[in-house]
């Protein structure tokens, strides 16, 4: 038995309505996406859906307590909580530079935790 | 006091007051300072650290605080002059900018032209005006994203969230995240306030509900926050007796919507629209006050910074203009109206003479989701012509294009009216 989802492509904030016909991780028809990002988001979201995570880091000795981080690519959906573990029990030294690497490849899914911002020292 | 004077004064550091600066400067005008309340540079993007900024822009999904930095490093880069720290108190309908901080004390500059880019302000509890008490817990979801962004602290561990705005709904992930427990965003309206990616992204991956045509009928707790209250409500927006339910809850975050902060603009005898609470401005961005120019939140409030760059951009090469002498107004004003089911639209005003542009892109929202809809212009009565839109909803904002050819081929005019209206049969 085919099945039909109608998503919201988060691929740009444009968001078109996606509607995918699929049986299990077998995708028969996609509809409604204004580009092929489109379709592969479709694809993506039923087979495996994967996101971006942006988090925070605790920063030692920094002129703020914490420092903005993202994974440099999307991870699944399923792990978010436990890289959230992970991200939650580290703590980095300022100044930290914006691209810094913080958590190399976490959980093995190729995707590096980086600084999204500079942080200086404390003042004093 | 120290008195300064500079072409350009820019109030505000956020990301229109950067990007403005930057556009000034590139025009030839070096001569600009840009004046800033916080200890850093950036405005509201350093606390939004999530991904979905640039993509229109940079033509790449960068965070807030990445976003930010770019413009930092282009104003860093010209060597332009900032004073951070810096809280404007005052501003002149002759452009005489008063400020004070730490190390110059008050300061008088008087600026050649100013660019207001102070971005807006959270509404509160107060301002919706919730029956019961008011104990500690209940907050805008912007303190509460500054809280936990910036300074750490997780406000609460059981939340409801009032109204489903970007905030409300990036804060709702974060917060779960973070490992509180999100109960639902409750919005009264049948249809969200934020971007459907943001409904997508932070609620239905976490499960979060999301309660259409429901609000927060009372406030319970004395010292902290204990319950909440909420109602489903009728189409008049009002409660409808017996649906109440309650919901424990230490934490009540409010994303009822922004206003933009326009204290400052009132005393320079700024006019406002009531339908943007921004000012009411021509294509250059410039305001009924010659000189000053408006751009960013402040002007009317954005949903995707890349719009608020592109506006900042425009304002800062109209400023470079007025301050070289090169900008020239046209014997005749068009009027621009907000037609049928458009909410606003901006520029209000037409009335600069520019030979080299092709186009001014007209920027607007509808006031009710539409689906298959027509964007259509008119002139003094007279269809011109109409652009299609799959779908329109009052959180996303809408650009169409008006042909200066047209403009030229018109002749004179009174206004242009812009209606949005869903095609029939469709
Ligand atoms: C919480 C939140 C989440 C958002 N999420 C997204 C998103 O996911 N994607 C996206 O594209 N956009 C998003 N936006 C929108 C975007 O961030 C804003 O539209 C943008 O920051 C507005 O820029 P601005 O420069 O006009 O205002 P702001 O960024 O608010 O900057 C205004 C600056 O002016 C300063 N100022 C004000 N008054 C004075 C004074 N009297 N003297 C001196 N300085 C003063 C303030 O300190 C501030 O630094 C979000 C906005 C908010 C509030």
């Amino acid at each position: 038995m085919s099945e039909t989802k109608t998503l919201t492509c988060v691929a740009c904030p444009k968001g078109c309505e996606v509607t995918v016909k699929y049986e299990g991780n077998e995708i028969l028809d996609i509809q409604g996406n204004a580009c092929p990002q489109g379709a592969d988001y479709a694809r993506e979201e039923i087979i495996a859906p994967t996101r971006i995570l942006p988090t925070t880091v605790a920063v030692k000795d920094g002129a703020l307590p914490l420092v903005p981080v993202k994974t440099t690519k999307p991870i699944s959906l399923e792990i978010i909580h436990d890289a959230m573990k992970i991200i939650g029990k580290t703590k980095v030294k300022a100044p930290v530079k914006i691209g810094q690497v913080i958590i190399e490849n976490i959980l093995e899914t190729g995707a590096d935790v980086v600084a999204t911002r500079d942080l200086p020292k404390k003042a004093g | 006091m120290l008195k300064l004077k500079k072409d350009v004064v820019v109030i505000g550091g956020g990301p229109a007051g950067l990007a403005a600066a930057v556009k000034v400067f590139d025009n030839g005008v070096e001569d600009v300072m840009i004046l800033e309340r916080d200890f850093e540079l950036g405005g509201i993007l350093p606390q939004c650290i999530h991904n979905g900024f640039g993509l229109h822009h940079f033509k790449e999904e960068l965070t807030g605080p990445e976003y930010a930095q770019r413009f930092i490093d282009d104003v860093e880069d010209r060597d332009i002059e900032v004073k951070l720290d810096t809280m404007v108190l005052d501003v002149s309908p002759d452009r005489k900018v008063y400020a004070m901080n730490r190390e110059d004390g008050f300061l008088e500059i008087e600026a050649g032209a100013v660019i207001l880019a102070m971005g807006c302000r959270e509404r509160t509890a107060g301002a919706i005006g919730i029956p019961g008490t008011r104990p500690a817990g209940v907050l805008t979801a912007g303190t509460a994203q500054r809280y936990t962004n910036i300074e750490g602290l997780l406000p609460g561990k059981e939340v409801v969230i009032l109204g489903s705005g970007d905030i409300g709904l990036i804060m709702a992930r974060r917060m779960r995240l973070e490992g509180a427990d999100v109960k639902a965003v409750c919005e009264i309206l049948p249809y969200t306030g934020g971007l459907t990616r943001n409904v997508v992204q932070c609620l239905q991956d976490y499960d979060i509900p999301l309660l259409l045509n429901h609000t927060v009928t009372r406030i319970e707790g004395n010292e902290r926050l204990e319950a909440v209250e909420i109602s489903e409500v009728d189409e008049n927006l009002k409660p409808i007796p017996g649906t109440e339910e309650r919901i424990e809850a230490d934490t009540l975050l409010l994303s009822v919507g922004l206003i933009p902060e326009n204290e400052l603009s009132k005393k320079a005898d700024v006019v406002l629209d009531d339908r943007t609470g921004g000012a009411i401005v021509n294509e250059g961005r410039e305001t009924n006050v010659e000189g000053i120019f408006a751009c960013g939140n402040v002007l009317h409030v954005h949903d995707l910074v890349d719009w608020v760059t592109q506006e900042a951009e425009i304002a800062g090469d109209w400023a470079a203009k007025y301050v070289k002498g090169d900008m020239r107004r046209s014997d005749s004003k068009i009027k621009i109206n907000a037609g049928k089911n458009v909410s606003y639209v901006i520029p209000q005003n037409i009335e600069l003479e520019d030979k080299d542009r092709k186009r001014i892109p007209l920027y607007m929202r509808v006031t009710t989701p539409l689906t298959a809809c027509e964007i259509k212009l008119s002139a003094d009565g007279e269809e011109l012509y109409s652009f299609n839109e799959p779908f329109a909803k009052p959180g996303e904002m809408l650009s169409v294009p008006l042909a200066q050819k047209t403009l030229n081929d018109l002749g004179k005019i009174e206004e242009i009216t812009v209606d949005i209206i869903e095609k029939e049969g469709e």
